[in-house]
């Protein structure tokens, strides 16, 4: 049996004791044209408000283990939880900043289950009513030419577990409930994601926000923010969604991507032989690159969510949502836009200069003493950057103040010192003395260029009187020694002379003597 | 030493030095060593009590002294008392102290009030006879083949039989009224969210309350007024002010009272407990009140509405005793679920187990809409109808319990029969209006009979006055 022959799948069940290696690989290769992915991501990230979300002690990350516990977190007969209303302004800022529904009246709900990390075995979460619903994630992933809007289905509130650890070859199990109650958000998208280029980007850009809303350190490494995939696949062009699978444990974004690339191949095969699969759980094996069943949905909890009795609905008015929406920083897509229409800086420059928000605003901070904008994007992510990566800072230990870039960028536009001399000696110095003014230094250290045309007229026709036979041969012809004349006349000048003008006055008065 | 029935009296004598907090300190200790067999402590604080008495009567001298000095009160089993212990009278609980005191002891130690011990209970409040304790049961001191109610059982003999002057229990579907009733005593169950829930060990969240019992209205008004109010601890606590009880208990004059048909026409109901009623309604008439009969088709419901819903929440509220971090945890098992199995089934009790599976049962994917949903449906129709008689009544007068205490073990095999015994009683809990429970006489067994008035929501300062006034002024019909 040939490929072509193969239109089914139970035809190709039927033929694949028959069939060559080389033939099952190309129906994969084919098939893998005809399907693609759609996936949808839960991102939970951990809110970094100063206490948790029900209790009154602090949260800290990285605190000797059940140090950061009180009766409330251990679940101690008799206590009640108490809303932490901070949670609420972190879960707005996004909220809005996605354009989301804000829910007026909030209740919260139990999900029931046990687990020993989970000390009252029910969760707080919000169940009918999360804080927002729907919303739209915009998202451009790498060597896309437009824009593409993830919507959101919701963003709901809830407090974390403890950790356990489970170590090899101990018969126990160790529990560290310093995060229990840790408020999380969990950002639940629909599933608009084909590609794992888009999933990347949307975390990205789900990263971008937290960090610009200053609402969650987005730190995948210590689990501030974690991700689930649920993915299905379906031939391109249906409309229905195939069966679906959820995976967990994803700690990075490359296994993200690794496990939506394993799912489409596993899903794929199961697809192209015909055999069906349950909804299930998976999760990921990093080391391995695969995903394992975990529990299906016939065996899955049931978690009896009921309304929270002892909490009462928070209401959000329209006066909450005021005081929040007031006090919302610029979102990274605001100023990528404003960075590429009004600044017309190019989509890598405005991407580099919004990747974090300091680095941001510190551009913009500089774009308001200058209108070169492109010589302040080229300042602001090689210069500054530079001298941060460098030294590993933040640009919160930067020493120069923005407007003193911009006064260097306007100093080298007026011509009265040239990039060279900014970059290598002006800089530098601004950097040592961060009190003065760029132009205290050019001053100071006499670094004005030379324009004076008098000057520099003299200076040229004494070169040109040193060398009359490289004049002869560059009037005979010899064009390139025009570098030899401007490197010795710059030389002359110690760098200070604006280039542009030198080499227009050299080439006249090499035409002119003629 | 004499016998004191209130707390004024207590105060008179103090102020002229006939009786200090020592003396009455060990006064009450002696009677509950002579009184142990009723089986109402599970702990008692008497070398403690005894320092503090001493502390507070150099206080009195001193002119220093709180508000509830010489107030000798003892505690139910599911209410937290920092650094002492709390077992909820249940094995799962084993050996657990307390890290916290609840909003509500607290405010009665800063009023100088002494604690002398822990009151036995059904295990997690859940009963009505005080059989269901992991300590054994504890026995109504008029007739100790009879039972004293439940699940504050212990609190009611502790007054009862004069083993402290004030008891706090827990009312979640009539835990304080029903045994207040059964032993002759006086119980409140203010308004839900009236007194902070912190430090209450958690049963219903939406139906507990914390009760108080005492032998007069005027002891359980001072209280109450020292214990309610807003609590930073407690986000469901309500916010408004905390009137003065104890001054206000003039009663309204004439008040409007309904009396429920389907309250006298139960089939269940003693016929003593029926007449003490009537008794009650023509006393009231007599005194110029309007009394009338008012209809609550919704009662046959009342019961199931109340056993789904307290049965769902306390499946989730008692999840936190796996025996992982603290109280009894199972020996020898080598895997998480079945310590967690063996923990559980090992550690609660009986009833407490039957609530949990009923409560996870009724919260279970495929019958919640069945059962939950439509018993929080039936609680807000209930809440409407209750809402509607208090529009045109000032007081609902009920039987606070369809018969006198029972016998010890009458319904072992029947807990359906033994709910019952809350039919009148869980009205208010299911409303969350104030209750309370007076004494007014005795069946031919010589077994206390107790009626109930029920006011609308935060009108505890009516209530209080019109239990006081009938107390005063009543003068029980001999049966």
């Amino acid at each position: 049996m040939h490929l072509q022959e193969i239109t089914q799948a139970s035809d190709f069940e039927k033929a694949l004791p028959q069939l060559s290696w080389q033939t099952i690989q190309e129906a994969i290769a084919s098939a893998r044209e005809d399907y693609e992915t759609v996936v949808g991501l839960e991102v939970h990230a951990q809110l970094k408000t100063a206490s948790k979300a029900f209790a009154s002690e602090e949260t800290t990350y990285g605190q000797m283990p059940n140090t950061n516990i009180s009766v409330v977190t251990l679940a101690h007969p008799g206590v009640l939880p108490r809303v932490n209303k901070k949670v609420f302004n972190y879960a707005l800022r996004l909220g809005l900043a996605c354009e989301s529904e804000i829910t007026r009246e909030n209740v919260f709900a139990r999900k029931n289950y046990f687990y020993p990390d989970l000390p009252k075995g029910y969760q707080i979460t919000q169940d009918k009513t999360p804080i927002c619903v729907g919303g739209k994630v915009y998202i451009q992933p790498k060597g896309a030419t437009e824009e593409k809007a993830i919507r959101l289905v919701r963003i709901h509130l809830e407090e974390d577990a403890g950790k356990s650890m489970h170590i090899e070859g101990e018969r126990d199990s160790f529990i560290d409930l310093n995060r229990a109650g840790v408020p999380l958000i969990e950002i639940v998208s629909e599933p608009d994601i084909r590609q794992v280029e888009e999933a990347y980007a949307y975390l990205t850009e789900i990263r971008k926000l937290v960090r610009y809303l200053d609402i969650c350190d987005g730190n995948m490494e210590e689990g501030s923010l974690r991700c689930d995939v649920n993915v299905s696949i379906r031939k391109k062009g249906v409309e229905t969604f195939g069966t679906r699978v959820e995976v967990k444990n994803l700690n990075s974004f490359s296994n993200v991507k690794r496990a939506m690339v394993f799912e489409f191949e596993r899903q794929l095969y199961y697809a192209l032989r015909g055999w069906t699969f349950i909804q299930e759980t998976r999760t990921f094996d990093a080391p391995a690159g695969k995903t394992y069943a975990l529990r299906s949905k016939e065996s899955m909890n049931d978690y009896r969510y009921f309304p929270e009795p002892d909490l009462t609905p928070v209401i959000v008015d329209e006066h909450w949502i005021a005081q929040v929406q007031e006090k919302m920083p610029p979102l990274p897509r605001e100023l990528y836009l404003k960075f590429t229409k009004e600044y017309s800086l190019s989509p890598y420059d405005a991407e580099v200069l919004t990747a974090e928000k300091e680095t941001a605003l510190y551009f913009e901070e500089v774009c308001q003493f200058t209108k070169n904008y492109k010589a302040a994007a080229n300042w602001v992510s090689v210069n500054v950057k530079g001298y941060l990566n460098e030294l590993m800072l933040t640009i919160d230990d930067f020493p120069i103040v923005p407007e003193k870039i911009a006064a260097l960028i306007n100093l080298i536009d007026a011509g009265k010192i040239n990039h060279n001399i900014a970059s290598k000696k002006v800089y530098p110095a601004l950097l040592a003395t961060p009190n003065k003014t760029a132009l205290q230094i050019v001053q100071e250290e006499n670094l004005l260029l030379e324009d004076n045309t008098e000057e520099l007229q003299t200076l040229i026709q004494t070169t040109l009187a040193q060398f009359p036979d490289k004049v002869a041969a560059y009037r005979g012809g010899k064009k390139g020694l025009q570098g030899m004349f401007m490197g010795e006349i710059m030389k002359k000048t110690k760098g200070k002379a604006d280039a542009k003008l030198v080499s227009k006055m050299l080439q006249e008065a090499l035409n002119q003597s003629e | 030493m004499k016998k004191y029935d209130s707390f004024a009296a207590i105060r008179r004598d103090l102020a002229s030095g006939a009786v200090t907090c020592h003396a009455l300190v060990t006064y009450y200790l002696q009677q509950i060593e002579e009184k142990k067999h009723l089986n109402v402590f599970l702990s008692v604080y008497a070398e403690e009590a005894l320092q503090k008495a001493q502390a507070i009567d150099e206080k009195l001298k001193a002119g220093t002294a709180g508000k509830l000095a010489g107030m000798v009160i003892g505690l139910k089993d599911v209410l937290c008392y920092e650094n002492h212990p709390l077992q909820c009278a249940s094995k799962i609980l084993d050996q657990f102290v307390s890290q916290f005191s609840a909003t509500v002891v607290q405010r009665l130690l800063d009023e100088d009030a002494i604690i002398i011990g822990r009151q036995n209970c059904d295990e997690f409040a859940m009963g009505s006879s005080n059989e269901n304790s992991a300590f054994g049961a504890t026995l109504n001191e008029v007739d100790n083949t009879h039972v004293p109610g439940g699940s504050s059982g212990a609190s009611a003999v502790a007054v009862q039989a004069d083993l402290c002057l004030i008891s706090i229990g827990s009312d979640t579907g009539g835990s304080v009224r029903q045994p207040a009733s059964f032993c002759g005593v006086v119980g409140l169950k203010p308004t839900y969210s009236r007194l902070s829930r912190y430090g209450l060990v958690a049963y219903a969240s939406s139906f507990d309350c914390i009760g108080i019992v005492g032998k007069s209205v005027a002891d359980i008004a001072q209280v109450l007024e020292i214990t309610a109010g807003k609590d930073d601890f407690d986000s469901t606590v309500s916010q408004k002010e905390v009137p003065p009880y104890t001054t206000a208990l003039q009663p309204l004059k004439p008040a409007r009272i309904a009396y429920l048909k389907e309250g006298l026409d139960e089939k269940n109901i003693q016929q003593e407990v029926r007449e003490q009623l009537e008794a009650k309604i023509d006393f009231l008439k007599s005194e110029g009140h309007v009394v009338e009969e008012a209809t609550l088709p919704l009662l046959d419901y009342i019961l199931p509405t109340y056993y789904i819903l307290t049965t769902a929440e306390a499946s989730s509220n008692l999840s936190r005793y796996d025996g992982i971090r603290y109280g009894y945890r199972t020996k020898e098992v080598d895997d998480l679920e079945s310590l967690y199995k063996k923990t559980r089934t090992e550690g609660f009790g009986k009833e407490v187990k039957r609530r949990i599976m009923l409560g996870t049962f009724v919260l279970s994917a495929s019958y919640y809409d069945a059962y939950y949903t439509k018993a929080q449906k039936m609680r807000r129709l209930i809440k409407e109808a209750t809402d509607q008689l208090f529009e045109q009544y000032d007081f609902i007068l009920l039987p606070t319990t369809p018969t006198t205490a029972f016998k010890r073990d009458a319904f072992k095999d029947d807990p359906i029969q033994m709910y019952l015994a809350d039919l009148f009683t869980v009205q208010a809990n299911v409303t969350g209006v104030p209750a309370m429970s007076i004494p007014t006489g005795e069946d031919a067994q010589g077994l206390p009979i107790g009626v109930q008035l029920m006011a609308n929501a935060f009108e505890e300062e009516k209530l209080l006055a019109f239990g006081h006034y009938l107390m005063e002024k009543y003068v029980p019909a001999s049966v």
